[in-house]
């Protein structure tokens, strides 16, 4: 049998394959696909809807609620998507497939890991396309491409962080239920604990600072600001208890974050994975 | 020329120790069994020699390579067929073939030609396009088989690859391993089917709570006997007292030897008779002098049945069913996850 000689091209030929099964089980069951899409603009309209009559100066530089729901919306896709991502490798665990994976001459294991982030992040900006187009539709505006390169970097480096996590959880928790059963323990309370559904300033104290830590708060605002027709990554992007924190700053604030879990879940996926 | 040799291995999971200093060498080219009952460590042993799992002593070396030292050289060389048959069941067999090729970095022109091959040799034409999830215990063994054999392994590893099968699977598979055999693969078949190993395998160990009972040929562990096997019943249930009594006059008699109190199947008693047509007389005369009836008396070759029989002194259906109420198969699910 002729095996390829070369090691990086095995790497892409396996990540290639995960990652092609992925978008297989996706397109023969994409109920949770379109889930994703449904939910967020089901947001949309009924949040929109009940803050419509909001005062126009609690929010900051936006001029409707809905303008300023758009982002946290698209973080909140892309974020449960990712906590999402462990599920098919758990599912994997139980039924004995990863077996199948570990028995096989991988050129890296991290192969499993990079089809789980492809396929999330591929997975996260379509459904926030669909969420962006819907909202440009209710004339909540639409970034320009350099607010629309922001928004997408954001979400990788969201994605990372994210699926690293839930994937070290899927080799640490016992099974698929006790997975599923923090993904709703968290999944909710993370969202209300950040800026998605109002600004720091119209919470009490404690949430502020409580958000303000929050990593989906460090996505949400340089997408929010992408919206703006002055975009720029020196503006001010949250007012946060402890200092202002700019676009930039946000985004620095984010990637170091995505780091801190890589290094931190490495030495466990090697472990499970070796 | 021994192509894997297992030194010493050893693995407990917690408080039980499912594998006790094995020492094994397999031919390079032969069909090696290992035959025990469920939860024997056979299982153990196979994912061991899988790089499922690591040893906690002991050495295995296939081709002179350190399993657990160099376990991706380890991979190349073998093919590995699971007693759980894990399909994806959204994927069609075809889709997973060709997964499992790019998983094994066989380039796109062998790869076609790989699966086409297996799917004739496997004869899965007619359901190949359809998915997996909708396939029969046998035609799912058999894509499993195949996707084991897609990279053309040097070794094969088979866990009791036809348990539960239809015969049409079960004689393509046999045939297939007939095959295999003769072009030069060494296969490692784990089974509980007595038959399967005796029909197939060159050389056989048998393993029984982690410890290797016997091994050699087949032939030669069943003709150690040097006899037939004999199975006696005074009465239909007998009880320990009883039979205890029939076994001393039993041990009196010239060419009988080996005798084993089957608990499990009423007290008979298991032994070997020497080829001499007039010993079953004499042992009638014996027992009637002793005033004990023969309610059931057997004579049949020795079977591989027999050689764990003598060591365990059940026979291999009993320990299976023994082993079916002792075992916890949530828990053994739950150790064997990664």
């Amino acid at each position: 049998m002729k095996i390829q000689q070369y090691n990086l091209l095995f790497l892409y030929q396996e990540t290639a394959a995960l990652t092609k099964r992925l978008f297989i089980q996706l397109k023969r069951r994409p109920s949770t696909f379109f889930a994703g899409i449904l939910q967020p603009i089901i947001w949309l309209f009924l949040f929109g809807a009940l803050f419509a009559n909001a005062p126009k100066d609690f929010l900051p530089g936006v001029d409707s609620y809905g303008n300023f729901l758009g982002a946290g919306l698209i973080v909140f896709t892309a974020f449960s998507g990712a906590l999402n991502s462990g599920l098919p490798l758990m599912f994997d665990r139980e039924f004995g497939f990863l077996n199948r994976l570990l028995v096989a001459p991988l050129a890296s294991r991290l192969s499993i890991v990079l089809s789980s982030f492809f396929y999330i992040t591929i997975l996260s900006f379509v459904q926030s396309l669909a969420i962006m187009f819907i909202s440009f539709l209710l004339g909540y505006g639409f970034p320009n491409i350099y607010g629309l390169g922001v928004v997408f970097a954001t979400l990788i480096l969201l994605v990372l962080f994210v699926t690293s996590i839930s994937l070290c959880l899927a080799f640490v928790l016992p099974g698929h239920i006790e997975l599923i059963a923090l993904i709703f323990v968290v999944n909710l309370p993370l969202l209300f604990a950040s800026t998605a559904l109002a600004p720091i300033s119209f919470m009490p104290s404690w949430l502020g600072w409580l958000a303000s830590f929050n990593p989906l708060t460090f996505a949400i605002e340089p997408i929010r600001i992408a919206y703006s027709s002055n975009f720029n990554l020196d503006l001010i992007a949250l007012n946060a208890p402890y200092g202002d924190l700019t676009c930039r700053n946000c985004i620095s604030l984010l990637f170091l974050l995505t780091i801190l879990s890589l290094v931190i879940i490495r030495p466990l996926l090697n472990k499970k994975l070796t | 020329m021994n192509q894997i040799k297992i030194q010493n291995l050893s693995k407990d999971y917690f408080e039980v120790k499912a594998l006790k200093k094995i020492n094994i060498n397999i031919t390079e080219g032969s069909l090696f069994g290992i035959l025990g009952p469920n939860g024997a460590g056979k299982t153990t042993l196979l994912r061991t020699l899988a790089t499922l799992i690591s040893p906690d002593e002991g050495t295995i070396k296939i081709n002179d390579i350190d399993v657990v030292k160099e376990p991706r050289k380890i991979r190349e060389l073998i093919g590995y067929v699971a007693q759980e048959i894990a399909l994806d069941k959204i994927l069609t067999g075809r889709e997973l073939l060709d997964f499992q090729a790019d998983l094994y970095h066989i380039d796109q022109s062998n790869k076609l030609e790989r699966i086409e091959l297996l799917i004739n040799q496997l004869d899965m034409q007619n359901w190949i396009d359809r998915k997996c999830g909708t396939y029969s215990g046998g035609m799912k063994r058999r894509i499993d088989l195949a996707a084991g054999l897609l990279h053309l392994p040097k070794v094969l590893i088979l866990d009791e690859p036809t348990v539960g099968l239809d015969i049409e699977s079960r004689n393509i598979i046999w045939g297939l391993l007939n095959d295999l055999k003769k072009d030069g693969m060494t296969i490692i078949l784990s089974s509980h089917y007595l038959d399967e190993i005796d029909k197939l395998a060159d050389t056989v160990v048998i393993i029984n709570d982690g410890k290797i009972i016997d091994q050699g040929n087949p032939t030669q562990l069943k003709n150690k006997f040097g006899g037939d096997r004999i199975i006696l019943k005074v009465r239909e249930f007998s009880d320990s007292h009883e039979s205890e009594k029939v076994k001393k006059i039993l041990e009196k008699i010239d060419g009988i030897s080996q005798i084993v109190i089957n608990a499990s199947q009423g007290y008979s008693l298991n032994f070997i008779a020497d080829r001499d047509k007039d010993l079953i007389t004499k042992l009638k005369v014996e027992l009637a002098y002793s005033k004990f009836k023969i309610f059931s008396l057997s004579q049949s070759q020795p079977s591989l049945d027999d050689v764990y029989l003598q060591a365990t002194g059940k026979t291999l259906q009993d320990a299976e069913l023994y082993m079916t109420g002792k075992r916890d198969l949530k828990k053994e699910s739950k150790q064997s996850m990664r």
